[in-house]
């Protein structure tokens, strides 16, 4: 899987013209279009062809361009799915996921879109959204479930009810779940991705559980307004410190590389595979974050 | 066909208009010797002003072929306005010239009745929206308008190309002699900026008021020296409709993104240091950036000599803060900023000549660091349109913008598409702001800066994530969102002059075709 940042998963109603023309002037991460749960009944042919027009005209730079099609067992499934693989999307993401099997079917589906719209086979990538109990349960069969999973979701919401819940401030009732997405995403290598914040007046709130998620291990956030992608990204710009420790690591790298050496060592000590990989996601989030260049200079403001 | 002449901004300008005026050539004004007109003085020890009736006021003072005034600060909320054009109607008298400072919604149908009746049959002014843009656009007024920005206005009234021979005014407070200010009574509005050139050059001067105080009324900002007459009315205003209430910032975050990219360019400007000034709009995007620079300004501890123009109550939060020294109040968009000018020394009210008159000995706008305006249409020149719709249609004001435009930096913030129109175009339908006085365009996508500002170019290029685009990119990124609109289709009658603030002309509107 193609390793890329995913701190911010931006929620876009499908059928609202004016948020998914301006979709990509926010810098988030991914942007999700819904043909969901924000469109009503009466709305869902006119959000697939919004949506799906919009794929093909609007520039959303790099933005990984997700959409949220409607259930399996919906009668607009299939015509979500046809609609956004001919229309290039790069993510489908599946809600109310259970099982295995319930990706195995979007991926039929999806293939029988890439094909009849000769679109190379495997183009396409899903995930899931976990909103169960039973979901959550079987979060790691889901995330191993297909070659095309990017990640997995937690949909807080449904989930809650489904404990006979609700959402608590401290956020103790989505622990269980947290770890468990977050343990078979890890396992799968895949990402793993925080439900959202719907308050926008807790703005305290939302920071506070931003840190924890982050703390946990979550690569990001899904998030229902714009302003709360900055608010995400400060929690995840790496500190002066690490941003240092990181590009020694780089430095050691090229160190060895220049060698020809297969060891990597650093003031005497080896260098292990995770320390290599936490300093790269480090400098990708520094970059991302404006704190250091390309050439991994820092800017200074 | 028209003989027509190209001005400076590539414009073709009738040359019928240009016998009386130049056309527009530089944003600069020189240091010309400019001769002032004084007004007539009806002599009066002062004890015969207080007049219980519009239509006898009209009736004494106004004539066929004058030119009346008035002025817009009770904005939407103005009842003066249409009380004296009923009486002026109704008198039938004819050929008034219609010279007020700007024309509000409130004032639209009535300025429409009055051209109908054959009582006005010229009009300058700031600009105008909805039914009379409408009217006007569609060729209701035999003579062109006039658009001059407010600082053109007081240049004008200075200098006598605007002569008014009765100015009414309405004011929240007033004594017998016509001592009167705008800061106290129901109709409060704060700054009687605009309406103190009228006070000062008027041959006769009206005061209208709802509330006649004790003589003598301070703080004075019109003079019993200035004032013919003082007439008692029932209502000067509707308190609800002078300003806005509560001022709200704005949640909308399309706009919350042009705002913080309009302070990190300020931020990132050579402009941004101890003492440095700044004007602002009062739409909610303008409201936003006075919040982020507010931010900014504590953090790198830096304070502002003084804010200027049209003023709102975050903007007189900063006073309060500290952060501002002065705020040079010509008027006030909302009760917050109307309300305080009394209490606070530190907000000074100022005339449209101190503000903005471009043949001063100085006016404010000459001291200004940043401006920070808006723009119905901005083109690839940095050309600036405020006063015609995507239809071509009056609906639109001039303001302030040509005259805050001469600040060191000028940023024009503004979304790249409004729902299917394009911000950014090829060619704007009416130049009113020269894009020789534009120094930067903030889109939500991308920031342009006018490639005669190479510094500036040079010094933004060194922030992070601060969007470079060239203005072509942005006006080809519009255009591909919206698509090529058809030409608008005119007919060759010009409906409407558009003024530069020295006076020249800049763009000529024309009659819309149906």
């Amino acid at each position: 899987m193609e390793e890329r940042l995913r701190r911010t998963m931006m929620f876009v109603p499908g059928n609202n013209a004016g948020m998914v023309k301006d979709a990509g002037i926010y810098g988030a991460d991914s942007i999700m279009f819904d043909l969901e749960d924000s469109v009503s009944m009466d709305q869902k042919d006119a959000a697939r062809m919004l949506v799906y027009e919009a794929l093909q005209t609007q520039d959303y730079g790099d933005a990984e361009l997700v959409v949220r099609v409607n259930g399996i067992d919906t009668p607009y499934f299939k015509n979500d799915v046809f609609a956004m693989v001919k229309a290039g999307i790069q993510v489908v993401r599946l809600p109310k996921v259970e099982s295995a099997q319930m990706m195995k079917d979007l991926v039929a589906v999806v293939e029988e879109a890439e094909k009849k719209f000769n679109i190379p086979v495997g183009t396409t990538h899903v995930m899931a959204a976990i909103e169960s109990a039973r979901g959550v349960l079987k979060a790691l069969e889901i995330a191993e479930s297909t070659d095309r999973m990017i990640g997995l979701a937690l949909s807080a919401e449904d989930y809650t009810t489904d404990m006979k819940t609700h959402r608590y401030p401290d956020g103790a009732e989505l622990e269980f779940a947290r770890n468990m997405i977050l343990h078979a995403a890890r396992a799968a290598g895949i990402a793993a991705f925080d439900t959202v914040f719907t308050n926008m007046n807790d703005v305290e709130g939302f920071q506070r559980e931003t840190e924890h998620i982050h703390q946990l291990g979550f690569d990001g956030k899904s998030l229902v307004n714009p302003r709360q992608i900055d608010w995400v990204n400060k929690v995840y710009e790496p500190t002066k410190k690490e941003i240092e420790n990181a590009l020694d690591v780089e430095a050691a790298i090229e160190e060895a590389n220049a060698k020809g050496s297969g060891v990597i060592s650093m003031n005497g000590q080896m260098v292990d595979r995770p320390v290599v990989l936490r300093a790269q996601r480090v400098l990708r989030l520094a970059k991302a974050s404006g704190l250091i260049d390309e050439d991994g200079e820092y800017i200074e403001e | 066909m028209v003989n027509t002449l190209k001005n400076k901004v590539e414009r073709e300008i009738p040359a019928e208009f240009l016998e009386t005026r130049k056309g527009f050539e530089s944003t600069e004004i020189g240091n010309p010797e400019i001769q002032r007109t004084a007004p007539q003085v009806r002599v009066s020890t002062g004890d015969d002003k207080v007049v219980d009736s519009i239509e006898d006021i009209v009736k004494k003072l106004v004539k066929d072929g004058m030119t009346i005034s008035f002025h817009h600060h009770l904005r939407e909320g103005d009842f003066i306005f249409n009380k004296v054009m009923d009486a002026i109607i109704s008198l039938g008298i004819k050929d008034l010239t219609l010279a007020p400072s700007s024309l509000t919604n409130t004032m639209n149908d009535k300025v429409v009745e009055a051209i109908k009746a054959g009582t006005i049959t010229n009009i300058t002014s700031s600009g105008m929206r909805g039914s009379l843009g409408e009217a006007v656009s569609h060729g209701l007024l035999k003579n062109p308008v006039i658009f001059r920005s407010h600082g053109n206005r007081a240049r004008s009234i200075e200098n006598g190309e605007i002569k008014i021979d009765v100015a009414f005014l309405g004011v929240p407070n007033a004594d017998r002699l016509g001592n009167a200010n705008g800061m106290t009574g129901d109709a409060a509005f704060g700054s009687l900026g605009y309406a103190l050139m009228d006070a000062n050059y008027a041959n006769k001067v009206v005061l209208l008021t709802d509330n006649l105080v004790d003589y003598p009324n301070t703080p004075a900002s019109i003079k019993q020296t200035q004032v013919d007459y003082v007439v008692k009315v029932d209502q000067v205003g509707d308190p609800d409709r002078i300003g806005t209430g509560a001022t709200r910032f704005t949640k909308n975050p399309k706009d919350l993104k042009i705002a913080k990219m309009v302070n990190d360019v300020i931020v990132h400007s050579p402009y941004f240091k101890q003492g440095f000034s700044f004007q602002t709009g009062s739409g909610g995007a303008a409201l936003a950036v006075a919040r982020f620079l507010r931010q900014s300004m504590i953090d790198s501890d830096i304070k502002a000599s003084f804010a200027l123009g049209g003023i709102t109550k975050p903007i007189v939060d900063l006073l309060e803060e500290g952060l501002v020294n002065k705020v040079m109040d010509v008027q006030d968009f909302d009760k917050g900023a109307a309300s305080s000018m009394k209490n606070n020394k530190n907000q000074q009210e100022i005339d449209a000549s101190w503000y903005a008159d471009p043949e001063n000995k100085g006016a404010m706008v000459d001291q200004l660091d940043v401006a920070i305006l808006s723009a119905l249409e901005i083109d690839t020149d940095f050309n600036v349109n405020v006063m015609t719709g995507s239809n071509g249609v009056i609906r639109g004001a001039i303001g302030g913008h040509q005259d805050a435009a001469t600040a060191k930096m000028t940023i024009i913030s503004a979304p790249l598409t409004r729902g299917r129109i394009a911000t950014v175009v090829p060619k704007v339908s009416t130049v009113v702001t020269p894009g020789s006085s534009i120094d930067v365009l903030v889109t939500e996508v991308g920031i342009a800066v006018n490639p005669k500002r190479q510094d500036l170019i040079d010094a933004f290029k060194q922030v992070p994530g601060l969007p470079l685009v060239s203005i072509e990119e942005l006006q080809q990124r519009a255009e591909k969102i919206v698509g090529k609109p058809q030409p608008l289709e005119y007919t060759d009658r010009t409906v409407a002059l558009v003024t530069y603030r020295d006076g020249s002309l800049i763009d000529v509107i024309k009659q819309v075709k149906d």
